[in-house]
């Protein structure tokens, strides 16, 4: 039997989800994270589930792994030492990114500016320069090169990156550049921003390849350190990474290319969504993945999560492709508070985090958090299954009553309204990805996972008018099992820049093909992409394409869909002529088909699984509940609202006039009653 | 005659009581509904003013034209009061005309759209979205012409007119408006974003409408506006002291030789009331330097700089404007009587920040930030190619942040909200242009212990013949330092020919002819500085001259004297710092640099251009000719 094993490290726990390919069956194990060296906790985990599975590590066949460790170094300044190499003139590009400064009227007086990711002083000039159509406009030089690269040497810089005015277009001066940095600096690795990113826009490009080469060293390190340590375990198997884009890359590729690592958290739980939407039945999907500090919300239509082109990490917009993950600041960490000036209730972006925690955790927190009024309302009952950690209710009611006491309202309504004003700001989130992408949410099903999104799901769901409300199979460890469930994916770009009327099908098809030949030959599946947009416009549209869509019906197949998209997403087209901006050819890897294990069915009587009558403070009165154990519940089951559904690392929220039904391999999908 | 607002149902909204919980609920459904109106904008427009500058602002106003989520303030009252017809179900407004509207919008350039949203018959809301359109017309490309002397030469004038009547769309209107443009697309393409977004928005109070119950809605609208009332008339009552304070700051010039036109803010509390009053103000200019300074609109900006600090979450509304009273007199720059030409508004409308800031600072120097508000400096440069096409930039510039209380000032930054730049290869590709060189001004940001953001020193080449438009102040007049920070460098703008000839010419200039592979090196001001810059770390000094951010003559700036290596002398530094303390003696709250007699005498050889001669008025306020 073939294992995969899915491993997801998060802030505060390791998420293991081993996978029996065949049968479908998982196990899954949660362990405390080891920011000193992250693989001291994933050896822990694997050793744990591979225990609980009765299989030894050598049994597993692959290995999924979804890190933060690129998005910590970003985030947390700890790349290298990066020198970057310019346009004469262009010193000072990161310094002046593009002069953006955050926050409404007003906002730069309290803006904390941030230092570029290549330092000023590592920055340094070279003549020459190429035009906006690639042609030479003045040479480069070998003896300016070399003395700028001789510069850059003595800083002692760690990486070096090349990025040239207009080298998206030709990267002749940046090859060379690149060549002598082989002889000046040979323990130096190079970057060259026509090859990390052959994308007009210069900040971006340097940026995009800035920070590939900052956080190279450190998730080489990482990746390295972490496969000796699975080869010690008797881990012979693959070892494979998820992209911010939802798929796999092998360790030894994600070497190369960390920044396609920077939002590898959030795509693992939309990954393990679409394997969940897919043995349910469920296709258009929206995911609210709430964690701590934090709510990721992403839409999946037709099982396909919606990718964008740029990658947020903190104040950075990286260009690379990521899966379109929107974040808010509330999780349930997020502190409320009500400021003494306009005596307004407050939730985040504050967050108490992990450490201190909530009130109710007993970590030393002692300013209400999201959490607390979950604690206070009986939607998280205090002895959490398996009684190794028991919720401090007192406490958190003291916490949430100064709320009340600011408010002058009870201490119930307080606990809701803390949950009613973080929900709605979930339900915002969720509006910019469907509604103001042009989709209708009521089409969708919307699945809430994380250690705290089968609490709000229900709430959040009656919002945005998405049913059901899906609470899926381990939703603690989701991103684990998303891990385990994608499929391999490489991605090769080039610039084009051409009206549609200025080119052929024959030229368009003649390049897209050399493009997919230069992706491994391995793969079983190339997608095309070509970005299209209005001449003037800048900004551009992803259109996924064929060739023989676009052989059988010309230039118009794709001018013609552009039209349509442009129509929905912005509710209008222009008589302007269409430019093909970038061409993308995507390399899938073998499609999977890994179903889930099903769950023996019942009578629709879920009094077995029934752990102890309870009562839950909801639609303004307190009300009595029943709480069940998820492990126990079987298919066909018909859960009457209000209930909680408990398991090791999640609970499940069932509102008052609400009914769920357990699915035939476990999910619980609430709807109204 | 005021607007007529017709009703099929003339219900008066019931008060209800709203529980504080749904009252937040509702709050952050409003900044959702905002939030929405950014992003629909920010996706449809299509001219780089919009798309890519962010040149756009949105409004969500009650029933009674109030501002519930905006950012500066309300204009429907002065709309209704200037509006002769009536407001009906399935209307949709648009205008430009700022005498139309009491100069909510400040030029013409600005196309507002302005939605009623109607609900069972009964007026709702009002949501509205004005943004900068490229070009209507007019004497020049841009439709800004710095040389104007009225309205009438700035292109195309909409009165406010409805676009939609009874639900059908005046095409014709509309393709009159556009008719005018030398970029109809662009304008087309922007006007259906400004329409989506107020669209978008007056479908989410419809629903919160539904999900709350509409008296419940308009109740608690209500309530978030006392709320910013109560907020304020405490802050106001702790903040502002009943003595006057006055500031004052200048206009370097209107284009047409004269100069400086003083603006004078002075600040004092009535009781509760708080009084804002602009008597000192110069008169209006023949230029079009002139700024029609919507009173309400001012409100919104000084509560905003007020309430920052405080609960920066909160959703800024119109609920204190009674607590303030804004007196501009009539016919001054900042009120300028119809048809006063407006284009070259961006520069008082800058200043007025740096003014706010001056006045509010000045009891509370520790809050204090230095000067750096110079305007949007704009660029124009049009012509037809080789290949017989039009072309038609555009652009605005940015300068140094003002040294802060909570540091330095970013070199080359925005102070607007929302802008950016426009990547250099996109000039590139879609304009005959090289960027030839784009960084920041050495030395240009004020010395201080925290240091005045740099200017920006862009270097267009231009690869056709054309003509350009300049607009930009602080070339006279530097931006002041604070609290022992020294004043920002100013402005200047040198046209290079392909002989290297370099000249300076004005920072205010319209219709210049360039020729090919002439090179504009377009050079923005500094932020002033904050705090002493002799208490400046001199690592961090000559760290800054290794960056190219301050020279090592600069470094003097901050008695840091460094050696041959680039390393701090500590010796020479600790004695230059001593002589400089000692020889300067006390510092005060502000440093203006040098008073106007002195910025005359010297503003050829320091700036390469002439001073500027003082304006003086006749009885009937108008510059002299």
């Amino acid at each position: 039997m073939s294992y995969r094993l899915g491993v997801d490290v998060g802030g505060t726990f390791t998420d293991l989800l081993l996978f029996a390919e065949d049968k479908g069956t998982f196990w899954r194990h949660k362990t405390p994270s080891t920011p000193h060296d992250s693989s001291v906790g994933i050896l822990t985990g694997v050793e744990a589930v591979c225990a609980k599975a009765g299989i030894t590590p050598s049994d597993v066949e692959i290995f999924l792994h979804g890190t933060t460790v690129a998005t910590n170094a970003v985030l947390e300044g700890k790349g290298a030492r990066v020198g970057l190499i310019v346009t004469q003139g262009y010193r000072q590009i990161m310094q002046i990114a593009r002069s953006f400064v955050p926050g409404g009227l007003a906002g730069w007086i309290v803006w904390p500016k941030p230092q570029p990711l290549a330092a000023l002083e590592d920055t340094f000039e070279i003549m020459g320069r190429m035009d906006a159509r690639g042609n030479e406009l003045r040479p480069i030089d070998d003896d300016d090169i070399r003395a700028a690269l001789l510069k850059i040497k003595a800083q002692g810089v760690e990486a070096l990156t090349v990025s040239l005015m207009n080298a998206y277009l030709n990267g002749a001066h940046e090859r060379r550049v690149g060549e002598l940095a082989a002889e000046i600096l040979p323990d130096v690795p190079v970057s060259l921003s026509h090859e990390v990113l052959p994308e007009m826009q210069e900040y971006e490009r340097t940026l995009t390849t800035v920070a590939n080469a900052a956080v190279r060293p450190v998730v080489g390190r990482y990746v390295r350190n972490l496969r000796a340590k699975l080869r010690d375990a008797g881990m012979a198997g693959q070892l494979s990474l998820l992209r911010s884009d939802g798929g796999l890359m092998s360790s030894e590729k994600s070497e190369e290319q960390p920044v396609s690592l920077l939002m590898s958290g959030p795509a693992g739980g939309v990954t393990g969504a679409i394997w969940v939407g897919k043995n349910a039945g469920i296709r258009n999907i929206l995911t609210l993945d709430v964690g701590g500090t934090s709510t990721d919300v992403a839409l999946i239509e037709n099982l396909e999560a919606r990718r964008v082109r740029t990658t947020e990490v903190g104040h950075l917009a990286v260009r690379a492709s990521a899966l379109d993950v929107k974040t808010v600041g509330a999780g349930g960490g997020s502190i409320a508070y009500v400021p003494q000036l306009t005596g307004a209730l407050r939730v985040g972006p504050q967050s108490a985090g992990a450490v201190p925690g909530p009130v109710a955790y007993g970590k030393g927190g002692t300013l209400p958090t999201v959490t607390d009024a979950n604690v206070v309302l009986g939607y998280l009952p205090e002895a959490l299954l398996g009684g190794s950690f028991k919720l401090d209710r007192p406490a958190a009611v003291a916490a949430v009553q100064t709320i009340a006491d600011a408010l002058g309202i009870d201490l119930f309504e307080a606990a809701r309204g803390i949950i009613d004003i973080v929900n709605e700001n979930m339900f915002g989130a969720l509006r910019m990805i469907s509604v103001q992408q042009g989709y209708d949410p009521r089409d969708f099903a919307l699945m809430g996972f994380g250690g705290a999104g089968p609490l709000h799901v229900n709430a959040v769901a009656r919002l945005m008018g998405s049913w059901p409300a899906v609470s899926p199979v381990s939703p603690g460890v989701l991103c684990a099992l998303g891990d385990a469930t994608t499929r391999m994916r490489t991605e090769t770009a080039r610039s084009f820049s051409k009206l549609a009327s200025d080119t052929t099908v024959d030229e368009l098809c003649g390049i897209l093909r050399d493009m997919a030949d230069a992706i491994t030959a391995d793969d079983t599946e190339v997608d095309f992409e070509v970005d299209v947009r209005y001449s003037g416009q800048a900004f551009e549209v992803p259109m996924p394409v064929t060739l023989d869509a676009l052989e059988a019906e010309g230039i118009a197949n794709l001018t013609r869909r552009f039209d349509d998209e442009h129509r929905r997403l912005f509710t209008f087209n222009m008589d302007s002529q269409h430019e093909i901006v970038n061409l993308r050819a995507i390399g899938l890897g073998k499609a999977l088909d890994l179903p889930a294990a099903r769950l023996p069915e019942g009578n629709g009587d879920p009094c077995e699984a029934k752990i102890r009558d309870h009562e839950l403070w909801i639609d303004g009165r307190m009300q009595p509940a029943v709480i069940y154990d998820r492990a126990k519940l079987k298919a066909k089951d018909v859960i009457k609202g209000p209930a909680i559904v408990v398991e090791m690392d999640s609970t499940t929220l069932i509102e008052a006039d609400c009914v769920a039904t357990v699915d035939h391999v476990g999910n619980i999908l609430i709807t109204l009653a | 005659m005021p607007a007529r607002i017709i009703q099929s149902n003339e219900t008066s909204f019931a008060k209800t009581t709203v529980d504080p919980v749904t009252l937040e609920v509702i709050e952050n459904a409003l900044r959702n509904a905002r939030t929405e109106m950014d992003a629909t904008l920010v996706r449809t427009a299509m001219s780089p003013g919009i798309r890519e500058q962010g040149d756009a602002f949105p409004l969500i106003a009650d029933h009674e034209g109030r501002m519930i989520v905006g950012q500066f303030g309300s204009f429907i009252g002065g709309f209704l009061n200037g509006y002769d017809g009536t407001v009906e179900e399935g209307d949709m407004f648009l205008l430009s005309d700022p005498y139309s509207v009491e100069g909510a919008v400040s030029h013409s350039n600005d196309w507002l759209v302005l939605l009623p949203v109607f609900k069972d018959g009964r007026l709702l809301a009002y949501t509205a979205m004005f943004g900068h359109q490229s070009d209507i017309g007019g004497k020049v490309p841009g439709s800004m012409p710095i040389d104007a002397t009225s309205i009438f030469q700035e292109g195309v004038r909409i009165p406010p007119v409805k676009i939609y009547r009874n639900g059908l769309y005046n095409e014709d209107l509309v393709k009159l408006a556009l008719h005018q443009s030398r970029t109809p697309d662009w304008c087309a393409a922007d006007l259906n974003a400004l329409i989506a977004s107020c669209r978008v928005a007056a479908r989410r109070i419809e629903e919160m409408a539904d999900r709350f119950g509409i008296d419940t809605y308009v109740t608690a609208t209500g309530e978030l506006l006392a709320r910013n009332y109560r907020a304020m008339k405490t802050l106001l009552g702790q903040a502002i002291s009943e003595e006057k304070v006055s500031f004052e700051d200048y206009i370097c010039d209107d284009g047409m030789g004269y100069g400086p036109y003083k603006l004078k803010c002075t600040m004092w509390r009535e009781g509760e009331k708080v009084i804002l009053d602009f008597t000192g103000t110069d008169p209006q200019s023949v230029g079009s330097i002139n700024f029609y300074l919507n009173e309400n609109m001012f409100k919104m900006f000084f509560g905003i700089y007020m309430i920052m600090v405080f609960d920066p979450m909160i959703l800024f509304n119109d609920g204190f404007y009674d607590l303030i009273d804004v007196r501009i007199p009539d016919g001054s720059l900042l009120k300028p009587k119809f048809p006063a030409a407006l284009s070259g508004r961006t520069h008082a409308l800058g200043r007025i920040f740096d003014i706010l800031g001056g006045l509010l600072g000045q009891k509370t120097p520790q809050f204090l930030n230095a000067a750096g508000f110079s305007s949007s400096p704009h660029l124009f440069y049009a012509g037809t190619d080789r290949k017989g096409d039009w072309f038609q930039l555009f652009q605005i510039g940015f300068g140094g942040i003002p040294g802060r209380p909570l540091g330095d000032g970013p070199d080359g930054h925005s102070l607007w909200p929302g802008f950016t730049n426009v990547p250099n290869e996109f000039l590139e590709r879609y304009f005959p242009l090289v960027i030839e060189q784009y960084g920041t001004v050495a030395d240009s940001g004020g010395a201080g212990l925290h240091r005045g953001g740099n200017g920006i020193v862009m270097s267009y080449r231009f690869l056709e013949p054309g003509v350009i438009a300049v607009h930009d102040d602080r070339w006279f007049v530097p931006p002041w330092g604070v609290n022992g920070g020294r004043p920002g460098a100013r402005a200047r703008k040198i046209l290079e020919k392909p002989d290297g000839t370099r000249t300076i010419i004005g920072n205010k200039v319209e219709d210049f002819t360039v020729e090919t592979d002439d090179v504009l090196h377009f050079i923005t001001w500094g932020g002033g500085g904050w705090g002493d810059p002799l208490d400046r770390d001199p690592a961090l000094v000559a760290k800054e001259v290794v960056q190219g951010l301050v020279t090592v003559q600069g470094a003097r700036a901050y008695g840091v004297v460094l050696d041959g290596e680039g390393s701090v002398d500590e010796r020479a530094t600790a004695d230059l710092r001593d002589n400089m303390r000692r020889e300067r003696g006390a510092v005060g709250v502000f440093d203006f640099g040098p008073d106007l007699e002195t910025l005359r005498e010297r503003s050829l050889e320091e700036t390469g251009l002439p001073a500027p001669v003082q304006p003086r008025w006749n009885s009937q306020h108008i510059a002299a000719e």
